[in-house]
C-alpha cells in the first residue's frame, strides 16, 4: 500500500459558542473562477494583489434596483454615487445604463464631465462647494444639494453676479428609528430649520427650489427606516405645497442599501441579513403614500445608491506569504493585501476562501497584510482550511468603497480589472509603480 | 507529560482530554507526531517517523514539528517549557 501524502500537521481545539463561524465553515468552497475565468489567469496576467470588478453583476444589481423602484414610483432616477468607487470604467458601466451623477467635489464633478454626463445630471451634494466650483459648475446646470445657511447666502449672491436661477433641493437630515443621525449634513428637519431653509430659498426667489434629499447612513439594514424617512420627505413636501404652492420635480432618499458584506457586529451572514431592492423600494413607497400632490405631477424619486449596486461586483484576490502560529495559538496568515489595500476591513468582516481546492483541518486563522503596523488585521478570527504561500484567497463583496479609500502606504495601490459580461477582461487601472510616485514628487535644488 | 499520554485519540482523528474536558480534531500527520511524543522521541526521531509514513517532498518537517508542539504547549497538553529533544 503506498503511503498518504504529507499534510502539515494539526491540532484544532473545538470551540462551542461560535456557532455562526462554525456552520459557515462546513459549507465552504472554494472560488477557483471570477465570472468564468480562472483566478490563476487573472493574477498571471496582471500580478498580486488583484481588485476585479465583474459587469455582469454591476449591470444585474443595477437593474434590479431600478426595476423595484420603477413597479412602485412611475417616474425614477438611479444616480451613480462616485465615491463608491470612481474609475471611469465602473461609472461608465453605470452611466451606459441610464444613471446620473451624484458628487461630493470639484473633482467627482470633473471625472463625471469627463466621463461623458452633462453638467445638468449631476447632483452636486457635500459640505465642500467653494465659490470657485460654485461658479463653474452653475453655468451648466448642476443640480446643488444645499448643505447650510451660508452656502445658501453664497449661492444667492452667485445667482444675482451670473444672472442665473441655480436649481436647488435642501439637504435634510432627521432622526430615523435607532439610527444614528447623519445631523452634520444638511438642515434638520425635526427643529424646523429644514423648513426655514426652504422658506427662504422660495421667498428669496433667486433659486429655484426643485427638490428635497435626505441621506440617512451606510449599510441600512432595516427597509423600516426608509418608510419612516420618506414619509417624513413627504410630509415637509405637503407642508411647502400648503405655505407656498411648491412642486417639487424631486425627492431624493439618498443610498445606504446594504450589499451581501457582513459588519463586523453583525450576527448573521449577508445572505440572510441583507434585505433585497423590493424590500426597500415597498417600505418607500408606503412611506411616499403620504405624499399630497396632484395626480401626474408626482416629483422623481432620485436614488444615490453606491455600495449596494457595486460592493457585490468586487473582489479581491490576495497571495499567501507565509503561515505562523500566535502566541493564543491560532494561526497567523501573511498575505499580500493589507488594511492599505482592503480599507474597508476596519468594519466589515469579509467573507474569504481560498482560490483553489483544499483539504484538511480547518482551524482558527488570523490574516495579516504585509505592513509593518498592528493595526493590519485583513480578517480576525475565521476558520480557515490549511494554506500553503504562494495559494491565493479571494475576499468577496469588496467593490464600494476600497478602490476610493484605499492608500498609498509601504506597498504600490494593486491593478484593478474589469470581466466584461462576455468574459473579457481588461485593466482600469494599473498597478502603481515607482514612476507613478515619483511624477507628482519635486526635490528643491537645493537638496 | 502524563497530560499528553492520558489523551484519548480516536482513529478518526477526534482527541479528548479528560483534564480538562476540551475536545479536538487532529490530522493524520498530528496524530503520528502526537503518538511519536508519548513515546518520548527527540526531533530526528520524529522527523523519521514521518518519512516513514508519509510521503514526503521538500516540506521541513522540523518547523512543522516545532509548529505542533507550540500548539501543545498553547492548549497546555504539555508543560510551557517543554521543547522537542535534539
Ligand atoms: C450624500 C450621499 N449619497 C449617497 C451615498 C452613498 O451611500 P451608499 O454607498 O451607502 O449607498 C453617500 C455615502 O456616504 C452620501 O454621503
Amino acid at each position: 500500500m503506498s503511503r498518504p501524502l504529507y499534510d502539515r500537521p494539526i491540532l484544532a481545539r473545538h470551540q462551542t459558542g461560535l456557532m455562526n463561524k462554525f456552520s459557515r465553515v462546513a459549507s465552504m468552497q472554494p472560488q477557483t473562477h471570477i465570472d468564468g475565468v480562472p483566478v490563476q489567469t487573472l493574477t498571471e496576467a496582471y500580478g498580486s494583489p488583484l481588485f476585479v470588478f465583474s459587469e455582469k453583476t454591476m449591470v444585474a444589481r443595477y437593474r434590479e434596483l431600478r426595476d423595484a423602484f420603477a413597479r412602485r414610483f412611475s417616474k425614477v432616477r438611479v444616480t451613480w454615487s462616485y465615491k463608491t468607487n470612481y474609475l471611469d470604467a465602473i461609472c461608465k458601466v453605470f452611466h451606459r445604463e441610464g444613471a446620473w451623477a451624484e458628487v461630493v467635489s470639484e473633482f467627482e464633478w470633473e471625472k463625471a464631465r469627463h466621463n461623458g454626463v452633462p453638467g445638468e445630471r449631476i447632483h452636486l451634494n457635500g459640505p465642500l462647494k467653494t465659490e470657485a466650483t460654485l461658479r463653474r459648475v452653475l453655468p451648466e446646470g448642476t443640480l446643488i444639494h444645499v448643505d447650510n445657511f451660508d452656502e445658501l447666502a453664497l449661492l444667492e449672491r452667485l445667482a444675482d453676479e451670473l444672472h442665473l436661477t441655480p436649481k436647488v433641493a435642501v439637504r435634510v437630515n432627521m432622526s430615523v428609528g435607532s439610527l444614528t443621525a447623519w445631523s452634520r449634513f444638511g438642515f434638520n428637519l425635526e427643529s424646523g430649520q429644514a423648513m426655514t431653509a426652504a422658506n427662504r430659498i422660495l421667498a428669496g426667489k433667486r433659486l429655484e427650489l426643485v427638490g428635497l434629499h435626505c441621506h440617512l447612513g451606510t449599510f441600512i439594514l432595516d427597509p423600516d427606516s426608509y418608510r419612516e424617512q420618506a414619509a417624513k420627505l413627504a410630509g415637509l413636501a405637503n407642508e411647502l405645497r400648503r405655505a407656498h404652492g411648491a412642486i417639487l420635480s424631486f425627492i431624493d432618499i439618498g443610498g445606504g442599501f446594504a450589499s451581501h458584506s457582513k459588519l463586523k457586529a453583525q450576527y448573521l451572514p449577508g445572505e440572510q441579513a441583507t434585505p433585497g431592492f423590493d424590500r426597500y423600494a415597498a417600505a418607500c413607497a408606503e412611506g411616499m403614500a403620504a405624499l399630497d400632490y396632484p395626480a401626474g405631477q408626482e416629483p422623481t424619486i432620485v436614488l444615490e445608491s453606491g455600495r449596494a449596486l457595486v460592493d457585490d461586483a468586487g473582489t479581491l484576490i490576495s497571495t499567501v506569504i507565509a503561515n505562523k502560529r500566535m502566541p493564543d495559538g491560532q494561526r497567523g496568515l501573511v498575505i499580500d493585501a493589507g488594511v492599505n489595500v482592503l480599507f474597508t476591513s476596519f468594519w466589515y468582516d469579509h467573507d474569504v476562501v481560498p482560490a483553489q481546492p483544499f483539504g484538511g483541518i480547518s482551524e482558527p486563522t488570523v490574516m495579516y497584510g504585509p505592513l509593518c503596523m498592528n493595526i493590519d488585521v485583513v480578517r480576525d478570527t475565521i476558520q480557515f482550511p490549511p494554506m500553503r504561500t504562494g495559494e491565493q484567497v479571494v475576499f468577496r463583496n469588496v467593490g464600494a468603497y476600497n478602490v476610493t479609500q484605499w492608500m498609498q502606504f509601504i506597498t504600490y495601490r494593486p491593478a484593478v480589472v474589469i470581466i466584461g459580461a462576455d468574459g473579457r477582461h481588461g485593466i482600469i487601472r494599473k498597478r502603481e509603480q515607482l514612476e507613478t510616485l515619483l511624477a507628482s514628487e519635486e526635490v528643491p535644488s537645493w537638496l | 507529560m502524563q497530560r499528553l499520554r492520558d489523551l484519548a485519540i480516536s482513529d478518526s482523528g477526534f482527541v479528548f482530554d479528560p483534564f480538562s474536558g476540551a475536545t479536538y480534531t487532529v490530522n493524520g500527520t498530528a496524530q503520528v507526531l502526537l503518538d511519536g511524543l508519548k513515546r518520548g522521541l527527540d526531533r530526528d526521531g520524529l522527523v523519521a517517523l514521518l518519512r516513514e509514513r508519509f510521503e514526503c517532498s521538500t516540506e521541513d518537517l522540523p518547523r512543522d514539528i516545532d509548529d505542533l508542539v507550540q500548539s501543545l504547549r498553547m492548549f497546555g497538553l504539555v508543560p510551557g517549557g517543554f521543547e522537542v529533544r535534539g
